[in-house]
């Protein structure tokens, strides 16, 4: 059995950590035997429809970002199209969540149109605005019974439109506006979240769920041997009793 | 003496009284909390003290190195017999820098042969650079480092760019040729230039590592080409669009000879001549260091030869490759506060001569607090994959011992080999009781070495920083 990975734009949207994403599913795929290859995509390169099973786009600075958002919009648009349409996984964490959906606009300057595969749209409230910055805990159905934990660092507010369900609510942090208590973005298995850490490492039963549901793509239902996860475990709880502590 | 005069005398009086009772109850160094009192009484009071400087002053910046630097620094001006006010206990913001002054320049003295040696935080070199006016700049790197407070590099090398555009004309920036962000900032600053750098191609690598930054051009936003790559994003680079490319070097090392932590040996390369020097200050990143010490004591005319032997009995500063004997074995301090300087660290452990042939004992520290950024997701551009089959046990420790335990799973160090220890106290003894008679290399983020340092201070085996 095997899974094929794309990494999107690993050389400009990896601002915090972002590989530990990749690293994570790759070696929890590898642990169960699955043979896992990760194709890294960049600035005008090509991205044939149809070849992957799971696309991977983290977060980056403005000017980045920008680089990225043209590339995505003209080059990129059609395969993510495909990849939505036939069940695969697309996560985006940051940035790269902000461009999944309908524009982004910034505090100064134009609005960035995005993809619009997640009913979202994100907007800068300006300038002089708080970033929303630190640890967070959100309470998610995909969180195998546990929460989901990450630190979060962004000016942009995320809001939900009617096709859209939150990925969680907040427990602890500030999630997708600091307003409305969701975090993040589900439709199908297009996922996008503010939550960097990275996200997968710590919340392996997500990173398990991603998998399983990119192995579905070409596999049908496939059961994921069990792992020791107390490592894992462990440093979930050691986050989430920093964010507690950190609403001082 | 007018009003003003009046209030800046009692800013200082103040400020030292401050830092005489915050030694006294044992409350720590006094490093920041006289500067805090003196400026509440004289807001002015960094720059009034610092013009009084007759020598004038160098500022030292950038991500990595700036507590070495500004030592050596102040250590070579010693030599030259130049007397120094310096905020060597690493208090690098405004308070610090006040601090500093207020215990060493009185308004009633004439400091007229004393020179001034400040490290400033990177984001506060906008606000010190107006007050400080400061002959010489020395602008070291730029990596990744605390994203949770300073947001971007490029938006901090842009405000350095804004600073030092209002800069007098007789300052002179010294800055790392080899970083092309910070060679962006120093090529287009006005006033002298002189840029630093290795000249050495044997040291370097062929491919960027992960933890690399700047591979954009900063004018046209093509990927950097790279002949040679030391570290980070350091390296001999050329834009293949528009061509701008890596500077010459004033002040260069020649001939690098890597000897791991027992130091480098390289030649140092000046308009004055060539002087072979050795230093205990191990990793290439040191080698940076010593060229920017050198460039900016060489523009305040101390002789080559002054240098060369000032560099050559240089010792570091608390956790900068500090050495601790214990129960006969040795601990080696290396602050490892980002991926740049994390990966470099590892480097020179795992170098064939610290190394010698065992597999080393390791005890990494990673703290989430404000010095130290609570954003810890940096540990995953550390490339730890590099001490796979080659570390006998990591102990790791601190308020994310699990964050670092799970990235050294990742990286394919097996769980035999880890031992997880949030208290930094048990993780001491755990690790020394594991390197038998060897060496433990101890890895700890900012406050987690401030942390080590109170237990190693109160076990005698180190004195306090603000001693050192």
């Amino acid at each position: 059995m095997d899974l094929r990975i794309c990494h999107l734009y690993p050389d400009l949207l990896n601002l915090y950590g972002d590989r530990g994403n990749l690293l994570t599913l790759a070696a929890r795929a590898r642990w169960r035997g699955i043979e896992v290859v990760v194709d890294p995509v960049g600035i005008g390169d090509m991205l044939p429809p149809g070849r992957h099973d799971l696309y991977f786009i983290g977060g980056g600075e403005d000017r980045q970002q920008r680089l990225a958002a043209a590339d995505l919009v003209a080059r990129k648009a059609d395969a993510l199209r495909d990849a939505a349409g036939r069940g695969a996984v697309v996560l985006a964490v940051c940035g790269g969540y902000q461009l999944l959906g309908h524009y982004y606009r910034p505090a100064v300057g134009e609005d960035l149109p995005g993809l619009g595969l997640l009913d979202v749209v994100t907007v800068h409230p300006g300038p002089r605005a708080r970033r929303l910055i630190g640890n967070v805990v959100v309470r998610s159905p995909l969180a195998g019974g546990m929460t989901l934990v990450g630190f979060e660092n962004h000016g942009g507010r995320t809001y939900l439109g009617p096709g859209a369900a939150p990925l969680g609510r907040v427990v602890a942090g500030y999630g997708n506006n600091g307003e409305d208590g969701t975090e993040g973005a589900v439709r199908g298995h297009v996922y996008g979240t503010y939550l960097h850490g990275p996200l997968l490492p710590k919340n392996p039963a997500f990173a398990d769920h991603l998998l399983r549901a990119a192995l579905r793509v070409r596999h049908g239902e496939v059961a994921l041997a069990p792992l020791d996860d107390g490592l894992e475990a462990a440093a979930h709880e050691a986050a989430a009793a920093r964010a507690t502590a950190g609403r001082r | 003496m007018g009003w003003d005069g009046v209030r800046l005398a009692a800013a200082v009086a103040a400020g030292r009284l401050a830092a005489s009772l915050s030694r006294w109850l044992r409350l720590g160094g006094g490093t920041t909390v006289p500067g805090r009192v003196a400026r509440v009484l004289h807001p002015e009071v960094v720059s009034r003290l610092a013009a009084r400087l007759g020598r004038g002053c160098v500022v030292v910046t950038g991500t990595n190195g700036k507590t070495t630097t500004a030592r050596l620094v102040g250590h070579i001006l010693a030599r030259a017999g130049i007397a120094v006010v310096h905020n060597r206990a690493g208090a690098n913001l405004a308070a610090g820098v006040a601090a500093a002054l207020v215990e060493r320049v009185a308004p009633g003295d004439r400091p007229e042969d004393r020179a001034g040696v400040f490290e400033v935080d990177e984001a506060t070199l906008p606000a010190l650079q107006t007050s400080l006016r400061p002959r010489v700049a020395v602008l070291l790197n730029l990596f990744r480092d605390q994203l949770d407070r300073y947001g971007e590099i490029d938006l901090l090398s842009s405000r350095w760019r804004e600073a030092l555009a209002e800069q007098a004309g007789g300052a002179a920036v010294v800055y790392n040729a080899d970083d092309p962000l910070v060679a962006d900032v120093g090529r287009e600053v006005r006033g002298l230039q002189i840029p630093f750098g290795i000249a050495d191609v044997s040291c370097g690598t062929a491919v960027l590592e992960h933890a690399a930054d700047a591979r954009y051009c900063y004018r046209c936003g093509r990927p950097y080409r790279y002949e040679v790559v030391y570290f980070g994003h350091m390296g001999q680079y050329r834009c293949p669009r528009c061509g701008i490319e890596r500077p010459a070097p004033v002040v260069a090392a020649r001939d690098v000879e890597l000897r791991g932590l027992e130091g480098t040996a390289f030649t140092l390369s000046t308009p004055e001549g060539d002087r072979r020097v050795r230093t205990v200050l191990p990793g290439l990143y040191n080698v940076h260091n010593v060229l920017a010490a050198a460039a900016a004591c060489l523009r305040l005319e101390v002789p080559v030869d002054v240098i060369a032997r000032a560099v050559e009995e240089f010792r570091p500063a608390f956790g900068r490759a500090e050495r601790v004997r214990v129960d006969g074995r040795e601990a080696v301090l290396l602050l490892a506060k980002n991926p740049a300087g994390f990966n470099e660290v590892l480097r020179t452990v795992l170098h064939p001569r610290s190394v010698g042939g065992r597999e080393p004992v390791l005890l990494v520290a990673i703290n989430d607090l404000t010095a130290d950024g609570r954003d810890v997701s940096w540990l995953w551009d550390v490339d730890a994959e590099m001490l796979a089959g080659r570390v006998g046990l990591v102990v790791v420790s601190g308020l994310r011992a699990y964050d670092m335990a799970l990235r050294l799973k990742y990286a394919g160090i097996p769980q035999m080999h880890l031992v997880v220890q949030p208290d930094l106290e048990a993780a001491w003894e755990a690790a020394v009781q594991a390197a038998a008679d060897g060496c433990v290399y101890v890895l700890p983020t900012y406050t987690a070495l401030l942390g080590l340092r109170a237990i190693l201070r109160r076990r005698g085996l180190v004195r306090g920083f603000w001693e050192d």
